[in-house]
């Protein structure tokens, strides 16, 4: 039985074609069909002790939801997927699934693991087009408030958890529209954001209320929302400061950080420019500085912006290169050029004060430093000189100080970085609690999410039992 | 949200006022502090000085000129729009003390940013000289309230249709030739908060500018706003926007405002013959 499963080869996503995708901003992987998510579900051994599950940081009920996938009954695979996740749609798209739950799955020790991010995404994309779209019911209503700072993933996921509870909930955001860096982040190409909206609209179904362009700490206190009325805080404003190189020249025009260049691009639309107001430049001789899925996405959108070259210039090997495996593959695909082993060390312009180039120094690995990886050395003399008139810095980004200054009560480490309690994300103010990349540093979607429901548990039991 | 609730045209329609309901961010605002508007979706965010604020109506007053696309489209918005998007309050406050004999200068609609620094600093007990100045006499906004906000008020126009016949910098000289100051406020155009620098740097008298950089999210996650200040980079939304006058590099705080000069140019000739059609 199990030997026949295995003989049936994991299920290739179709994908839009590289050389017309690297110029359109529509989704890369188009998804799979109905018959192709069955068959792949099939692959499935069902284990008694599922690995994947101890890979996924908030133990998604994976066997059960693709058996139900595999029965043909999409819509109870999703809802089982929402037994644990809120975001599904979200995650079977951007989550490091070769490092979490397919990278634990059995079948993966000898050959090619279960599709999990696949069939997640197809499970959650089928019910979204097809479900009943009927909000799920609440509790009967506490009359307790609490007030959600920063509507990225984790404070998504704190609002849902908390509205189920029958707890009301207002999300105040600093921008004009929710999501986080899913919406000003994250790409269209890699996540519509026609599917955050719907995320956001079903929790608002659920009885959210969502303030927009409220920066709280700016805006209105912790404190002073405590005197509104509101009973307790849940703060997840992301790892929101953008962090340079300090190097000569950075402040040439031209150089961007990937948070700009993203939010530009992303939530302000540039890349529809006119018809929307916001500009982005579009450079001809893009270089991205970094090497995780930050400098991916720039390093994708730049070529869709219509450059003729892209480089990612990064320090060590392409083994080291933080980003996801898919990611690195999408772009090499895409033709986006990796130059290795390689440091920038100043950049150039002209009078009117824009970007013309850079110069680097080549780098040889040495010996593994702290994080286990071989720490590269720059190469006396090899100096070299790379011509480029957009240079996006995606080094990655600190915690931005501007609502925690606000708040000195609430400690934070010595990053700036808000001190949570691990498991339920209290921090040390009464009736505040942090979660999400505000105090993990810069994370991952998944692990924002797992933060915040962690942090509802504790919330409610606060709100029904007390501090 | 964010309604318009009373709306003025000044120096013949190139500059407008706005006063805008804005409960949570009048009762915060402080003098020196910005908001960032949207008027739609598809719409740029603009930052802009808050003018005035007054917490008992809930309002708070903007003023801004006319130069491009963004507030062409704000023009257009009549008493009962609505601002798509409106935030704030942004920026550090002016620190405001007793310094003793204190000149503000201001030229354009740095005038109606100076206005309630002025007022502050003289309510706090200092001598308050200003200096105002415009291109010529029709395009100078606010002159009665300025007065009222000052010990002394002087008014030039470049071309010596009003006043003084000549720049700000000017009767900046004299006057910190003829007395002892303690502190000077400049808030215009670059070139004149550069030149003003450059005066008072000389006679060594503190100097604090307000400058305008391109901005996108203006709270410090994006690093658009970036300003050389005593060669360090600060973002001007968090770190200021008020700064050292002596320490500022204005010369490329100028050439960075120019970033988007063709894309500019797009937006404004296809928004107006948007409104031909
Ligand atoms: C370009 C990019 C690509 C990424 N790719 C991936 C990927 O493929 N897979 C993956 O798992 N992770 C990825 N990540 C990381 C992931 O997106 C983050 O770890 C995750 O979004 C963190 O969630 P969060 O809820 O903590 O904060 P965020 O998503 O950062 O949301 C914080 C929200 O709070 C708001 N806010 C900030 N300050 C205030 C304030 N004072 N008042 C009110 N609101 C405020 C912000 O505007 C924002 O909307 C990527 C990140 C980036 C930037
Ligand atoms: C903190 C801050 C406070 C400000 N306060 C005021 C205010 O109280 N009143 C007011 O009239 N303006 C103020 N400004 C400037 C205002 O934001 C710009 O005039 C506006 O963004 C222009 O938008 P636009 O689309 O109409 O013009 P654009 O098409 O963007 O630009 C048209 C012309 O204006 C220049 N320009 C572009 N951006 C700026 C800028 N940020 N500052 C100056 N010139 C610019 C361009 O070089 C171009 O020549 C402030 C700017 C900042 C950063
Ligand atoms: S949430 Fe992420 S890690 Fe968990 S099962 Fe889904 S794709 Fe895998
Ligand atoms: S480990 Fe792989 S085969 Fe086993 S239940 Fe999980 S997905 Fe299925
Ligand atoms: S405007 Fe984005 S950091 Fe200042």
């Amino acid at each position: 039985m199990a030997d026949k499963k295995v003989k049936v080869p994991r299920a290739k996503m179709p994908e839009q074609d590289p050389d017309v995708r690297r110029r359109n901003f529509e989704e890369v992987p188009l998804g799979l069909t109905p018959e192709m998510a069955m068959t792949e579900a099939s692959r499935c051994l069902q284990c008694k002790h599922p690995a994947c599950v101890e890979g996924c940081p908030v133990s998604v009920k994976i066997p059960q939801f693709i058996k139900l996938i595999a029965e043909n009954d999409f819509s109870g695979a999703a809802k089982k997927l929402w037994e644990t996740n809120a975001l599904p749609a979200v995650c079977g798209r951007v989550c490091p699934q070769e490092e979490q739950c397919e990278g634990k799955c059995i079948l993966g020790k000898k050959g090619s693991p279960v599709a999990i991010g696949y069939l997640e995404r197809f499970a959650a994309d089928h019910e979204r087009k097809n479900g009943s779209g009927e909000a799920p019911v609440v509790e009967e209503k506490t009359g307790k408030k609490v007030a959600i700072i920063g509507s990225g993933p984790s404070g998504l996921t704190v609002a849902g958890d908390l509205l189920l509870k029958g707890h009301d909930v207002t999300i105040f955001e600093a921008f004009h529209k929710p999501g986080g860096v899913l919406v000003y982040g994250i790409p269209e190409f890699r996540l519509p954001k026609e599917i955050v909206a719907s995320e956001v609209a079903a929790l608002k179904k659920m009885g959210a209320d969502i303030e927009c362009n409220v920066v709280v700490g700016a805006s209105v206190t912790i404190d002073e929302l405590f005197e509104e009325g509101y009973d307790a805080a849940y703060i997840g404003v992301g790892a929101g400061l953008p962090r340079f190189m300090n190097l000569p020249g950075e402040n040439l025009i031209g150089i961007y950080s990937a948070n700009e260049y993203l939010t530009r691009t992303n939530l302000m639309k540039g890349y529809l420019f006119p018809e929307y107001d916001t500009p982005i430049a579009r450079g001809k001789n893009v270089v991205v500085l970094g090497a995780g899925n930050v400098a991916m996405d720039s390093a994708r959108t730049a070529m869709r912006l219509g450059a003729e070259s892209v480089k990612v210039v990064y320090r060590r090997s392409r083994e080291e290169m933080p980003a996801r495996e898919e990611e690195l593959h999408h772009a090499e695909q895409e033709k986006i050029e990796f130059v290795l082993l390689t440091n920038p060390t100043q950049f150039f312009g002209n009078e009117k004060g824009r970007l013309t180039g850079m110069e680097c120094l080549k780098m040889e690995l040495g010996e593994p430093d702290a994080s286990g990886r071989r720490r590269p050395i720059p190469i006396d003399g090899s100096e070299f000189k790379l011509d480029c008139d957009l240079v996006v810095v995606a080094v990655g980004s600190n915690a931005n100080p501007l609502l925690t200054k606000s708040t000195p009560d609430i400690v934070l480490n010595r990053w700036g970085n808000i001190v949570g309690d691990p498991v339920t994300g209290k921090t040390s103010k009464k009736g505040v609690w942090a979660g999400g990349d505000i105090v993990t540093g810069a994370a991952t979607v998944i692990l924002a999410m797992g933060a915040g429901r962690g942090a509802a548990d504790s919330i409610h039991d606060y709100l029904t039992l007390g501090w | 949200m964010a309604k318009i609730v009373n709306r003025e045209e000044m120096a013949q329609g190139t500059i407008i006022l706005n006063e805008i309901e804005a409960p949570r961010i009048s009762r915060k605002a402080k003098p020196g502090q910005f908001v960032i508007l949207q008027a739609d979706e598809t719409g740029e965010r603009i930052p802009l000085t808050m003018a005035d604020t007054n917490p008992d109506k809930g309002t708070i007053t903007i003023i801004y000129m006319v130069v491009g696309k963004s507030t062409a489209r704000f023009k257009e918005l009549k008493v009962g729009d609505d601002y798509f998007a409106l935030i704030g309050p942004l920026g550090k406050p002016t620190h405001i003390e007793n310094f003793g004999k204190v000149v503000c200068v201001g030229g354009g609609t740095g005038i109606a940013v100076l206005h309630p620094i002025t007022r502050a600093l003289k309510e706090a007990g200092n001598e308050v000289t200003t200096i105002l100045g415009s291109r010529t006499h029709d395009l100078l906004i606010m002159e009665e309230k300025m007065k009222a906000a000052s010990t002394v008020l002087h008014v030039c126009t470049d071309d010596g249709s009003y006043g003084h016949h000549g720049f700000v910098t000017n009767v900046l000289k004299d006057v910190l030739e003829q007395q002892d100051i303690d502190l000077v406020v400049a808030i215009g155009p670059i070139p004149m908060m550069k030149f003003c620098s450059l005066i008072t740097k000389e006679k060594n008298v503190k100097t604090f500018v307000s400058l305008n950089p391109i901005m996108v999210d203006g709270t410090g996650m994006c690093g658009c706003c970036r300003v050389s200040v005593g060669n360090e980079t600060k973002f001007a939304c968090v770190d200021g926007p008020e700064f050292d006058g002596h320490k500022v590099d204005f010369d490329e705080l100028a050439k960075r405002l120019a970033s988007y000069l063709d894309e500019e140019k797009v937006s404004l000739d296809g928004y107006e013959k948007c409104k031909l059609q």
